[in-house]
């Protein structure tokens, strides 16, 4: 994935920006621009909380390549209390310790850097809500 | 439409085949496939393969293929549909006999992914998935159904220990198949001590990183008796897609595209789940496999894995499957594996399938699933002879 990827999907990495759909109302992350739930036209940004919990969660022991150095690292499905269930890693946890239902919270974190001259990408990650 | 049968197979023995180029590989199985057919011309060449281009380098398949085959100038492309790519090529093969487009087809799936190191194949794999939204953040193909996997046990209370039947029904399997990858058997113990990958999956989950070819020959079920006396019918043919991201999808543990792909498949057929005789199941990790035999009808919710352990799915139980190996034991060389599960049933309803012959097999089904389950093909055939 190249630079002007990056900077197309700002809105969605760092603010957690979805869409609302203004015929049925439900709130969409990603966004896709069409509903899946009634096939309306969904173009309304909307923002997430950042709030939720863990769905599901995994501990990634072979990365594919430009993840080797992260491992082990956790990923994870987050339900977000919006209702979608998103994609991401957790951090500040340590391997082993997720579960399902652990709350989570939306932070902006370093995913990883495209070779020693390449661009430093960030993107949401997840960590446990904080006491 | 006209009804279409399958004249020709041929597969190569999956496995690291350093020695063999994708080209070769696709050669063989497709002069198998020919000779089998006793034909010596076709009128159009499908090729399914997903990862060419990441991996082997190459792309422009069709061409390739024909001409290296010796069918130089007949129509030829590729077709693409991640790890259902072999089975979506045999449904364009289908389309183009049933809509008297062709009258004889090849459908071939090859896969070359030794040519390149681990992480490299990894990363490529990923593109199953939605990249922007899953594979960005670092997921492996294996994390993904990881994911399915970790909240599959947690809905229904499964062990992981409570998989491995499925993987020690495939390994069993893969002994009576010359074609196999792992022709030997594994225990329970091995399966539980197998390094992880992704939690909770292991590498006893998981099937094997593989270079294969399979092809078959199609045409018209009422031309099929002037090429062979044990012509296979197709029965039914139907694709079914998902969202392409486990979090788009309102209940991940229910594969809605399997669910729409079986069901088409059977009402095509103008049968039920009972009526079929054996299943190549798309158990690409044990967890797949669950959640296709509780998608198609076979299980309940939630209750795939007990299938397995109660023997229902061996060779002589209520619905084997990977009555080959499956993709765990005869290797899951990709954009091949869609054509070597179609191979295999139509060994099973000729009666050449040796040591793993189903008795009075009649009706065969074969899934095969793209990614994490968004686009699934399910294909029945029917013996003839």
């Amino acid at each position: 994935m190249g630079l002007p990827n990056y900077w197309r999907t700002q809105s969605q990495r760092y603010r957690l920006v979805g869409e609302i759909c203004g015929h049925c109302g439900a709130k969409l992350f990603p966004p896709r621009d069409v509903c899946p739930e009634c096939s309306q036209p969904a173009y309304e940004p909307f923002t997430f909380s950042g709030r939720g919990e863990v769905y599901s969660h995994s501990t990634i022991l072979h990365a594919p390549r430009d993840y080797e150095e992260f491992v082990p690292y956790t990923v994870a499905l987050i339900k977000l209390e919006e209702g979608p269930l998103v994609t991401a890693q957790l951090t500040d946890v340590d391997a082993g310790k997720a579960y399902i239902g652990m709350p989570v919270e939306m932070v902006t974190r370093k995913q990883r850097e495209d070779g020693e001259d390449g661009a430093i990408v960030y993107g949401y990650k997840f960590r446990p809500v904080l006491q | 439409m006209r009804d279409v049968s399958i004249i020709g197979i041929g597969q190569t023995k999956v496995g690291e085949n350093w020695e063999k180029s994708l080209r070769q590989l696709a050669g063989e199985a497709v002069l198998a496939a020919m000779r089998d057919a006793s034909i010596e011309m076709a009128d159009i060449l499908y090729v399914g393969n997903m990862l060419s281009g990441e991996i082997a380098a190459q792309e422009h398949l069709g061409a390739l293929v024909a001409d290296f085959v010796g069918l130089r100038g007949i129509e030829a492309v590729k077709v693409e549909a991640a790890c259902a790519s072999g089975a979506a090529a045999l449904r364009q093969a289908y389309i183009a006999v049933a809509g008297g487009v062709a009258d004889v087809a090849i459908a071939c799936g090859v896969e070359k992914m030794t040519d390149e190191v681990g992480e490299v194949v990894t990363g490529a794999l990923a593109l199953a998935g939605d990249g922007e939204y899953e594979t960005f953040h670092g997921l492996s193909f294996v994390a993904i159904n990881a994911l399915l996997m970790q909240r599959y046990m947690y809905e229904f209370g499964w062990k992981h220990r409570d998989f491995a039947a499925f993987a020690v029904n495939a390994h069993k399997n893969a002994v009576g198949n010359p074609y196999a990858m792992f022709p030997k058997p594994i225990t329970v113990e091995q399966f539980e001590q197998a390094r992880l990958i992704a939690d909770p999956i292991n590498l006893m989950d998981s099937s094997p990183v593989a270079d294969g070819a399979a092809a078959v020959v199609l045409c018209p079920t009422e031309q099929a008796r002037a090429f062979t006396d044990n012509a296979v019918r197709i029965a039914a043919s139907a694709v079914a897609t998902d969202a392409i991201a486990v979090h788009d999808r309102p209940d991940p543990l229910f594969l809605q595209a399997v669910y729409i792909s079986a069901q088409k498949a059977y009402h095509q057929a103008g049968i039920s789940p009972q009526d079929v005789d054996l299943f190549e199941a798309h158990d690409a990790f044990t967890i797949m496999a669950a959640l296709s035999l509780e998608a198609c009808g076979f299980a309940a919710r939630g209750q795939g894995v007990r299938l397995a352990q109660e023997g229902d799915i061996a060779l002589d139980g209520r619905i084997p499957i990977s009555t080959m190996g499956g993709l765990k034991g005869r290797g899951h060389p990709v954009g091949a594996t869609g054509v070597y599960q179609v191979v295999e049933v139509v060994q099973q309803l000729r009666g050449q399938a040796g040591a793993n012959q189903i008795k009075d097999a009649h009706w065969g089904m074969a899934q095969n699933i793209g990614g994490s389950g968004a686009t699934v093909i399910t294909h029945i055939m029917e013996a003839l002879s």
